[in-house]
């Protein structure tokens, strides 16, 4: 187990430095930082001199080396937009997108699982095959319309809901939270759903074939015929033994929450990373996109650790492999 | 419920009558089948794949799957009637009533939970015991099933276990409430030969004990004639004999039977060939008038063509055969008329 959770971790490292050499690329050929940190009328000297400054005359893999060091400690060098240090810049904005991920991440599984087992159960009920055609939408609705539409109905139709921003927040140390005021709360609602919408489709789909399947099987029907309660096969046996699959997509999901949260924030001028990636994009402010590709990169290789951690947790036929279990013959 | 007297059956099937409805009209998987089981008595269930001798396990279990059910006759345990019971009431027979084995251990188990809290929790669902107490009842069951080391067993998941060991935890599963009655589905279809003897000896020696009758539904006539008092021979949806298990291999009454006999190699006894019974057993959609097994009978009459035999006594046993009706089986039929 000790030894699986190394080698994992190992194996992330590697994944890392695999992005890591991706960010650092993008300094060497998406333009010249210098042109655009600096004004028309500085001279070559002067230019030179930063160039110098910023290391920028290293031979490449001293960069890297020096680069990968800096982020290792949290350093990312200066914002070329604002000249903010970027740790900074992106633990500012951080809060914000981790808190929307969550909300999407809730709203997606504590409402994906449930209709997914709902529909599982009763695949001929009509309200089953009301949500399957409903979540067809889901799926092939692209983010930034659904969000425009719930913007449409909920905030300028209805007025219930704020169309954009973080509403009212509270600083809990260095973290800027939205749970603690009603305003903040709401102004959560809409973009998450915005967000997780479509995962929310994909797990109820996952989570229904993977019910269907479970239900057909030899020990879900001896469940049965040793006379347990409905709730203890639907919920104990059935739920759990399609929770392994659901566990490795939800996942992937989790972390890809994170990612397409660039679209939501962006739809709902919402003040996470991926507003800040956007920004950077537009100035090309390399630092900041270099840290926040290995920021997302960083998110997925510790949702996917937790995920190989959870397996664990499930299945006892991966926890005793190499135990060399089996105890007894016939 | 009606007071069970003393010579009261334990179970009655009575003109059981299970059905299929398809696109293609409604198919007769199990036709007018009646049967009893007495306190204690195994009755043996034999039969081709198809002659619908699991369905009928499936329908005294309550649990045919859809879109198969019960369109006519009735089931009664101790008296009372099961058959038409709601989904909960029969729930609550299963597992404390009748108890359940089916064919293969390796997939009757749940594999993400210990053998021991699969049958606690069977224990507790119907046994008004505590958790201490349905885990000491659980550890004397595994041990009663010839589980070694039971206390530590107890925490081992399915996977930690052989096929005969598992099944062995499935016996533990269907006895754990004390059920009156078990229902058999092929137990030892799915081991080892060697494996089998030890699981079917395990389940006879247990349930003379405990005094559960079983209804053991196989293909195996070996192990029927090893185990049953009773034995029913199913062909075709319909019970074509029923008698004690004897007289049954000895003396068969009805022609299939005597041709299921005629086929099971016997040691000490040399025979050149096994005789096989010519044919096969006809689909459901295509069974034809009269008595089922008419085309592949070699001492059918006119009557066997028209008219649908059902048991009557034959000898020690009951056959469903006009050889055994005072009008037999009518006029020959001519050679022609078999080749066409």
């Amino acid at each position: 187990m000790l030894a699986f959770i190394l080698r994992r971790i190992l194996q992330s490292s590697a994944v890392l430095l695999a992005v890591g050499l991706v960010a650092f690329s993008l300094f060497r050929y998406v333009g010249d930082p210098v042109n655009a940190m600096v004004g028309q009328d500085t001279t070559m000297e002067e230019r030179d001199a930063l160039r110098e400054k910023l290391g920028l005359n290293d031979p490449a893999p001293v960069q890297f080396f020096h680069f990968i060091a800096n982020a290792a400690r949290g350093n990312f060098g200066l914002s070329y937009r604002t000249s903010e240090p970027v740790g900074r810049l992106i633990l500012e904005r951080v809060p914000a997108t981790l808190e929307l991920s969550f909300c999407a991440a809730v709203f997606v599984l504590f409402v994906g699982v449930p209709m997914g087992v709902y529909t599982g159960l009763y695949p001929r009920h009509w309200s089953s095959r009301l949500l399957q055609a409903v979540s067809l939408i889901g799926i092939s609705l692209p983010t930034f319309l659904i969000g425009i539409l719930l913007i449409l109905v909920f905030a300028v139709t209805l007025h219930w809901l704020p169309s954009f921003g973080r509403g009212d927040t509270v600083k809990v140390g260095w973290w800027v939270t939205n749970f603690l005021t009603v305003s903040g709360l709401k102004a959560l609602i809409l973009p998450a759903i915005t967000l997780g919408l479509f995962q929310l489709t994909l797990i109820m789909r996952l989570v229904r074939s993977e019910m269907l399947e479970v239900m057909r099987t030899e020990y879900i029907k001896f469940a049965r015929a040793r006379g347990l309660t409905n709730r203890a096969i639907n919920f104990g046996h059935a739920l759990k033994n399609t929770l392994v699959p659901v566990i490795t997509v939800a996942g992937l999901q989790l972390g890809s929450l994170i990612a397409f949260a660039v679209v939501t924030e962006t739809v709902f001028a919402w003040p996470g990373v991926g507003q800040l990636f956007i920004q950077s994009v537009q100035f090309s402010d390399i630092p900041v996109m270099a840290a926040y590709l290995l920021l997302i990169g960083l998110f997925f290789v510790l949702v996917n650790l937790i995920v190989d951690l959870l397996y664990f947790a499930v299945d006892p036929r991966l926890r005793s492999q190499g135990g060399g279990a089996r105890v007894g013959g016939h | 419920m009606a007071a069970a007297s003393n010579n009261q059956p334990l179970l009655e099937v009575r003109n059981l009558r299970i059905e299929f409805p398809t696109r293609r009209g409604t198919l007769l998987a199990v036709d007018d089948v009646s049967f009893d089981i007495a306190p204690g008595e195994v009755l043996g269930v034999v039969g081709e794949s198809g002659a619908g001798k699991s369905l009928t396990g499936n329908a005294i279990i309550g649990l045919l799957e859809p879109p198969g059910r019960i369109a006519a006759g009735e089931i009664r345990l101790e008296g009372r009637r099961i058959d038409n019971l709601p989904y909960e009431e029969m729930r609550k027979i299963r597992g404390a009533q009748i108890g359940a084995i089916f064919q293969d251990p390796l997939t009757s188990l749940n594999p993400l939970y210990s053998v021991g809290r699969q049958l606690v929790e069977t224990i507790q669902t119907h046994l008004p015991l505590s958790a201490s107490q349905a885990k000491a009842r659980a550890i004397e069951l595994l041990q009663e099933v010839g589980i070694p080391g039971a206390e530590m067993r107890i925490d081992h998941y399915p996977h930690q276990f052989s096929g005969g060991m598992r099944q062995r935890v499935v016996i533990a599963l269907a006895l754990c409430a004390g059920p009156r009655l078990i229902v058999a589905d092929e137990p030892t279809t799915a081991l080892d030969v060697s494996i089998q003897a030890q699981i079917i000896a395990l389940l006879k020696r247990l349930c003379r004990e405990h005094g559960t009758a079983v209804m053991l539904v196989t293909h195996d006539m070996g192990v029927i004639a090893e185990t049953a008092d009773r034995v029913a021979v199913m062909y075709a949806g319909r019970v074509a004999e029923i008698g004690p298990v004897r007289e049954v291999v000895k003396h068969a009454k009805h022609p299939y039977t005597k041709g299921l006999m005629g086929s099971i190699p016997s040691l000490g006894v040399r025979t050149e060939r096994l005789t096989q019974i010519d044919g096969a057993m006809p689909r459901l959609t295509e069974i034809p008038p009269g008595c089922a097994f008419n085309p592949r009978c070699t001492s059918k009459g006119q009557r066997c063509l028209v008219e649908r035999p059902n048991l009557m006594p034959a000898g020690a046993t009951r056959a469903a055969c006009w050889l055994h009706d005072s009008g037999g089986v009518g006029a020959p039929i001519l050679k022609e008329t078999i080749d066409a």
